[in-house]
């Protein structure tokens, strides 16, 4: 908590990061004081955004407009629940982050540290602007900007693989942006005479919109938000672990998946309005592609041997839970998607942490090398269970309860088949994600491989301990749901 | 009468008179220094008269003082001020710019009458804005064609193709102005008069066989001016071989005002609904399209990044002429406004082109490699201007597309808005996909290593900085040029199809 406005705090918290990039630009040739550099914007931005959040919790609704493109067309501000949180997680787990990439970039003898860092500050400063814009436009200009400057940390390796994979990254990011989300920007402008965010939806007053064409406009915002990751617009996130761990752990378990996500919630509720797509039924067609979404990548994550890759599906999988709920178009089903983005960006970022650590120390990448590591990498491996445990939705995990909620929102809107997928998705989880532990622990290693083999130790601390702080905050948010659901309550009912 | 009473002939006169004086001045900087004066004069006379035209309204101005029927009348209204502050301000941005660029590309030998010739083109190309008589048009047009030829063909001095491509753009350029003469020749015979105004009352109503033909004539030959796809065949060649400067400058402008000209011709001389003017909106919808994706693939597979940019602007012209197709009022004003934002945008890159050329003396797209760091300043106005080419928001190229769009979901057409809006959006991505692999190499490509960083003169890098200012300026206060374009528009279509959309 800060002495300052929310208004202010809100300000700071957007430019803060661009200040520390320069910072970190500064002092490119001192690694102590660039690391330094980026924990206290870190810690300073987190400190921001929890005024904001605090304010937000009090009912306040802090805003204001930056400047105005054309008229009805502005870059402006304004902080709701949803919004919040997703700041919050977002900043909070930067400062979690920051301490992990240190021990992995040093640890791994990465190049190009520096830039690393800026992009990293500039990526977040962008997630903020998501989670707080106050309309489609600020959305949008965001939503681009963290695409681009999360584009040099897919392609840091700068290897053939590297420039591969990020090329898919920006072209389906970049392409289904520019193609499907700015022409429902624009056209929800010309039906509506704005892009304001306004809870209950925007569109009700629009008369012009029929039967398919809801449909229609729906399904531009839901692929056109490439981030969400719904299937066929999936493959960006694979490709995308080319990119240095923390990357993956960051980026594509927080800030850049959620920023999706997030902005899918966002849209169902501040665009269309939960009643309005009730009413139209445009969204009935987007739960079956969510569901089937959810069943596929969790179908083909098994079948993944490399680590990350299998973490990258199950994400594919896990985001369309979040769809699903938004689609669903009821208060259980919003938050289940609300508390699904707390409680998965928590759980898989502690996988993906671990997946980076045994990187680390044993060089390890592909699951059927990591057999018998767990008796060497005991902390390690516990907190991938923790996290994995989380994902799948055992209790006293924060993943139990966004399913929990996801049911009983099916159930309310007379779909009972979800069920079905929900369980048969987690079964799928339990086998993708915990057979790597199994192995790990129980398996023999592979002995008497030779000279070749390297004894494996512990990861170092610093990427540890990042990892065991989020694995203890998805057994804590097990405990504060009954707050986090008082909080998002603002969001239910009123539409 | 006072000097002020002539301000709408002045931004012509000016560089006419003053291109001959300039060809007689001595070799070497002389002929810069003058004609870098004359445009900054030029461009002055043009604010002031855009500035009368917008509190007055629409000027007319008799030649010579005598009267319509037998005289030449200039008529400007809001739209061609706009374009004529355009033309004159870009001219006023690349005569400095051209001081390094055309003394390493050109030589110092030739510069009278590089700069003469610069000189004539500009004066052309501010007649054709200016006049209100159809022959008057042709004439100019022809003044600013002939100059160009012989300005691409300057760029031999680099490049022998730029000979080969000035030819082309000769013969077809001459094709383009016959058919456009025959065109006038027709109306002439039927009305006995050349005014656009007069024009226009005795053309309305009438749909013969004579006029239809006119209308064609004009239309495919102010079409080969302005590098309407498939007409386009003269444009990648003459820019990626010209002088940078002159590419600059013509990307900029030669074909915007090839536009205006349509558009005064399709709205202010001929502008009454007939099932023929239908059939050439349908025309420009299917071929505005289809140059929107052919150029930007094309622009895609390029290795010469100048090229590139050459096939893109073939693109871009695609965009205006979806506005026209429209035939709306927001439709017009949509082409209007990419009008004066694609000129920025490709000044400005056209501008970088060419100070990585008088840098590492290449266009090649593998020389750009770690541009980023070795000329940070052109390589960041490169990918702004390039971000605004895309349409990126924060930019004048989003200000165009959101317009455009917003035009598409308005207007009735014949295929539905929603697919064309897709298909705008799609040739976008295009755009992303060319830029993207320039932007690539300049800041994400390994270096070489241990490179010289590389330095470019401040008259080169100051107007660069300018149009890509001007970029972001538009993008984040697109509001002006938007109502003036718009106001424009109006202005244009208030003599036609009963003083508004059809």
């Amino acid at each position: 908590m800060l002495p300052v406005t929310p208004e202010l705090a809100l300000l700071a918290s957007l430019v803060l990061p661009i200040l520390g990039m320069f910072g970190i630009m500064l002092a490119d040739r001192a690694p102590n004081a660039r690391e330094a550099v980026t924990l206290t914007t870190a810690v300073l931005t987190f400190l921001c955004v929890l005024t904001v959040f605090t304010a937000v919790s009090g009912g306040a609704r802090p805003g204001f407009t930056l400047l105005t493109m054309l008229p009805g067309l502005t870059l402006s501000f304004e902080v709701e629940p949803l919004g919040a949180l997703f700041g919050l997680i977002a900043s909070g787990l930067w400062i979690v982050n920051s301490l992990y990439s240190i021990g992995y970039m040093r640890g791994n003898a990465e190049k190009g540290q520096t830039r690393f860092y800026m992009a990293f500050a500039v990526a977040i400063s962008a997630a903020l602007g998501i989670a707080f814009a106050a309309n489609l436009l600020t959305f949008f200009v965001f939503y681009e900007v963290l695409t681009l400057s999360t584009f040099p940390l897919v392609a840091h390796k700068r290897d053939a693989k590297a420039r591969a994979g990020s090329r898919i990254y920006l072209g389906i990011l970049i392409g289904t942006s520019i193609g499907f989300l700015l022409p429902a920007i624009i056209w929800t402008y010309v039906l509506t005479g704005t892009t304001e965010f306004a809870l209950g939806g925007i569109l009700l007053g629009a008369p012009d919109l029929r039967g398919g064409l809801v449909v229609i406009l729906l399904g531009l915002f839901a692929f056109g938000i490439g981030k969400a990751a719904l299937m066929p617009f999936h493959p960006w996130l694979p490709n995308a672990m080319v990119a240095p761990t923390p990357v993956s752990a960051f980026l594509h378990a927080v800030a850049v998946v959620k920023a999706g996500v997030f902005g899918i919630l966002k849209v169902v509720l501040y665009v269309f309005g939960t009643d309005y797509l009730t009413q139209t039924g445009a969204s009935d067609i987007f739960v079956f592609i969510a569901a089937a979404s959810i069943l596929i990548a969790s179908a083909i994550a098994m079948t993944q041997d490399n680590l990350k890759a299998r973490l990258a599906y199950s994400t594919v999988s896990q985001l369309s839970y979040v769809t699903l709920g938004a689609m669903l178009a009821n208060d259980l089903g919003i938050l289940g998607g609300a508390t699904q983005i707390a409680a998965h960006a928590l759980g898989k970022m502690t996988l993906f942490m671990c997946a980076g650590a045994i990187y680390t120390a044993a060089h390890h990448s592909l699951i059927s090398e990591m057999r018998g590591t767990g008796r060497a990498m005991p902390w390690t491996w516990t907190a991938y269970v923790i996290g994995a445990c989380s994902i799948i939705g055992l209790p006293p995990m924060a993943g139990s309860w966004p399913k929990l909620f996801l049911m009983l929102g099916a159930l309310e809107g007379a779909s009972a088949w979800i069920l079905g997928v929900l369980i048969l998705s987690s079964l799928m989880n339990i086998v993708y994600l915990l057979a790597p532990a199994v192995r790990a622990f129980m398996d023999e290693g592979p002995a008497g491989r030779g000279a070749g083999s390297v004894a494996v130790r512990e990861a170092p601390l610093f990427c540890v301990i990042p990892a065991w702080i989020t694995a203890i905050g998805t057994i804590l948010l097990f405990f504060f749901m009954g707050p986090l659901v008082e909080f998002l309550r603002p969001l239910l009912g009123a539409s | 009468m006072s000097l002020l009473d002539h301000l709408p002939v002045l931004p012509v006169v000016v560089p006419l008179v003053a291109a001959p004086v300039c060809v007689l001045l001595p070799k070497g900087r002389a002929p810069w220094l003058f004609s870098t004066l004359i445009t900054w004069i030029c461009f002055a006379l043009s604010a002031a008269l855009l500035g009368v035209v917008l509190q007055e309204g629409t000027l007319t101005y008799y030649l010579g003082g005598w009267a319509a029927p037998l005289g030449i009348v200039y008529r400007i209204d809001l739209a061609g001020a706009i374009v004529m502050a355009l033309v004159s301000g870009m001219a006023a941005l690349v005569f400095p710019y051209a001081r390094s660029s055309v003394e390493y590309e050109i030589g110092n030998a030739q510069s009278s009458a590089f700069y003469g010739a610069f000189l004539i083109c500009m004066t052309g190309l501010l007649g054709v804005v200016a006049t209100g008589d159809a022959f008057n048009v042709f004439v100019f047009l022809e003044i600013s064609s002939l100059s160009t030829y012989a300005l691409v063909a300057m760029g031999a001095k680099q490049d022998r193709r730029a000979l080969t491509a000035a030819f082309t753009y000769l013969v077809l350029g001459t094709i383009g102005a016959t058919f456009f003469v025959i065109g006038l020749g027709l109306l002439y015979q039927m009305t006995g008069t050349l005014n656009m105004l007069d024009l226009h009352e005795r053309l309305a109503g009438q749909d013969n066989k004579v006029v239809r033909a006119a209308f064609a004539f004009i239309v495919t030959g102010l079409g080969l001016k302005l590098a309407m796809f498939p007409l386009h065949r003269w444009l990648p060649d003459a820019y990626t071989f010209a002088p940078s400067a002159v590419t600059a400058f013509l990307a900029s402008t030669a074909t915007k005002v090839a536009v205006y000209a349509m558009l005064r011709f399709m709205f202010t001389v001929f502008g009454f609904s007939t099932p023929f003017t239908e059939v050439a909106f349908a025309f420009f919808l299917i071929l505005g399209l289809a140059g929107m994706f052919f150029a930007s693939f094309v622009a895609v597979f390029r290795d010469d990044v100048k090229q590139m940019l050459a096939f893109s602007s073939v693109a871009q012209i695609g965009y205006m002429l979806l506005g026209i197709s429209f035939a709306t009022e927001a439709g017009v004003a949509a082409a209007l406004t990419h009008v004066f934002n694609h000129a920025l945008m490709k000044a400005a890159l056209f501008m970088a082109v060419g100070a990585v050329f008088y840098a590492v003396g290449s266009h090649r797209l593998a020389d750009y490699r770690g541009m980023g760091r070795r000329m940070p300043f052109t390589a960041a106005c490169f990918l702004i201007a390039g971000l605004s080419l895309v349409g990126v928001p924060l930019t004048a190229g989003f200000v165009s597309k959101f317009v455009l769009i917003r035009a598409a979901f308005d207007a009735t057409l014949v295929v539905p808005s929603l697919l064309i809006v897709l298909l705008i959006v799609a040739s976008s991505l295009l755009a992303v996909a060319y830029i993207g692999r320039v932007a690539y190499e300049m800041f994400l490509a390994d270096p070489e290593p241990d490179v010289p960083p590389l330095r470019v003169p401040m008259t080169m890098l100051v107007p660069m900085g300018l149009v890509t200012a001007a970029n972001v300026y538009v993008g984040l206060d697109g509001e002006a040029v938007v109502s003036v374009a718009t106001r424009a528009a109006e202005s244009l279509l208030a003599l036609s199809f009963g003083g508004g959309a059809f």
